[in-house]
């Protein structure tokens, strides 16, 4: 194990995993949550703005989409996330980009949890927030979307965990993280093999497993008693 | 209902093909006329299989060595860079002739036949660019897969080289082509068959400077000496005959790749 750890930079790798999903997490948190008022708003072409994105993203492969953000984007269209004429640009460009397509991606399935969390709230609450004269706005942010992000808890969670586990197709695009730790390993170590395998199996669990019971915990505590 | 019925159908029928290729796994060992062979499905020049051919350098060694060991009936089967010491190791082919180079992490795992080739690594980059070695690429962009070791080595002897890594070479092509990145670089033998690939005939070259030595072994059972001294045997005598320059020519020739003849044909190893 030890051996391991002197030869593959792991510890990077694990710390460049975190890296990617913390901020794809909040990435797609933003992008998400506009998405599910775009849907809920009372606005035709945003509706069916935000129905499209979501039916496209969802259904198109993670790893098209993050390769297309570095090849069509980067490389072909020019966009430049990092400075170009610095010595890690390729690398900053890589990282940069793939947390653009993880946030792309995963604002769909937030968008979706979100929404399922506006439906716990029953529509008598928007019709009573209209009556005493809030606007749409102030209705959303006063009244239905405090209660719909303490619904949607539990999806989140979920969304979340997956968002984690889809940060190893950022390796797709040559960014340094667990799934390229693996691929490096089975490559210049297939004698340890296994042991790779439980290393990546393990921290993704000992990622993911502690996050997802503290977030059903929370849902339980904060979910508005009706 | 009938979902069900059909989901447990189609339920019946995987499970009989698995035991089926169980049952072909038996009959592969030293008795029977069959045996089942790793190549890899992707390579122009080395392994491919396309429109339900198979074609390469590693196949025609393979079947060459093949026919000397008395196997009439050859079954070939995909063997990606990861996953063959699995295959060999679960007995699922019997030998691999997959560019895959001999060292002693493999030997942990797999033991070697052969080599039966020497490749090096090198550089592909855009016909009209100046690059005539790794040293000129400082400050320059790399282009190679996750967990290659030939961009291993450049970035270990020229740290200012800035690497882009992808899932599969395929992606490097296009962007080296279009000058976006300067040069991709793995063995020689897999660049030669990319730059022969009628997509990109004219648009990209070979370097010819290679800066490491790949001894292309045959993988087999590991400690299975008789059958790689079986396999030492074919090789030679497949040189000696004339039918491993042919297979050369036949499949390096159109790419316009130079073979390095101080080193090949080269000498199989004792085995052990």
């Amino acid at each position: 194990m030890g051996e391991l750890f002197e030869q593959f930079d792991i510890w990077s790798a694990f710390g460049q995993t975190l890296y990617l999903a913390f901020f794809s997490a909040i990435g797609a948190l933003v992008l998400g949550t506009f998405l599910a008022i775009m849907r809920v708003g009372p606005v035709g072409i945003f509706r069916r703005a935000g129905a499209a994105y979501v039916n496209l993203v969802r259904n198109t492969p993670l790893t098209l989409i993050v390769t297309f953000c570095l090849i069509a984007l980067h490389y072909q269209l020019k966009i430049y996330l990092a400075p170009q004429d610095s010595p890690t640009s390729i690398v900053d460009n890589g990282v940069r980009w793939a947390i653009v397509g993880l946030a792309i991606y995963h604002a769909a399935f937030v968008c979706e949890a979100l929404r399922s969390g506006i439906n716990t709230v029953p529509t008598g609450q928007a019709e009573a927030a209209r009556s005493i004269g809030l606007t749409f706005t102030q209705s959303l942010r006063e009244v239905i979307l405090p209660q719909a992000f303490r619904g949607a808890i539990a999806p989140m969670a979920s969304v979340l965990i997956a968002l984690i586990k889809n940060t190893t197709v950022a390796y797709a695009i040559g960014v340094a993280e667990t799934a390229a730790f693996m691929r490096d390993g089975l490559e210049f170590r297939p004698d340890l093999s296994f042991l790779i395998f439980v290393i990546v199996a393990g921290f993704f669990v000992l990622l993911t497993m502690p996050l997802g019971i503290a977030l059903t915990h929370l849902s339980q505590r904060l979910a508005v008693k009706r | 209902m009938n979902i069900r019925r059909i989901g447990g159908l189609a339920g019946a029928a995987a499970l009989a093909l698995s035991l089926a290729a169980c049952g072909g796994g038996d009959d592969s060992g030293s008795g029977g006329d069959s045996i089942k062979i790793g190549i890899k499905f992707d390579q122009p020049g080395l392994g491919l299989f396309e429109s339900g051919k198979y074609s390469g350098f590693d196949v025609d060694v393979a079947n060459y060595v093949a026919k000397e060991l008395g196997k009439t009936k050859v079954t070939f089967v995909q063997a990606p860079s990861k996953q063959r010491e699995d295959l060999i190791a679960t007995g699922q082919v019997d030998l691999i002739f997959a560019t895959y180079s001999i060292t002693d992490a493999r030997k942990e795992k797999v033991s070697f036949a052969g080599p039966y080739f020497i490749a090096g690594q090198d550089l592909l980059v855009k016909a009209d660019s100046t690059i005539t070695g790794p040293k000129d690429l400082d400050g320059k962009k790399l282009c190679s897969v996750t967990g290659s070791t030939s961009a291993e080595n450049v970035k270990k002897d020229y740290p200012g080289v800035q690497l882009q890594n992808f899932d599969t070479y395929s992606k490097c092509l296009d962007l080296v082509a279009n000058g976006q990145l300067d040069a991709l670089t793995t063995d020689n033998t897999i660049l030669a068959g990319y730059a022969a690939q009628p997509a990109y005939k004219g648009k990209l070259k070979v370097v010819g400077a290679p800066f490491s030595t790949e001894r292309y072994g045959v993988g087999l059972k590991k400690g299975d000496v008789d059958l790689c001294k079986k396999v030492n045997t074919a090789l030679e005598k497949m040189v000696s005959s004339g039918d491993w320059q042919k297979a050369v020519e036949a499949n390096f020739g159109p790419a316009g790749f130079k073979v390095d003849t101080a080193v090949n044909p080269p000498k199989p190893d004792a085995c052990s």
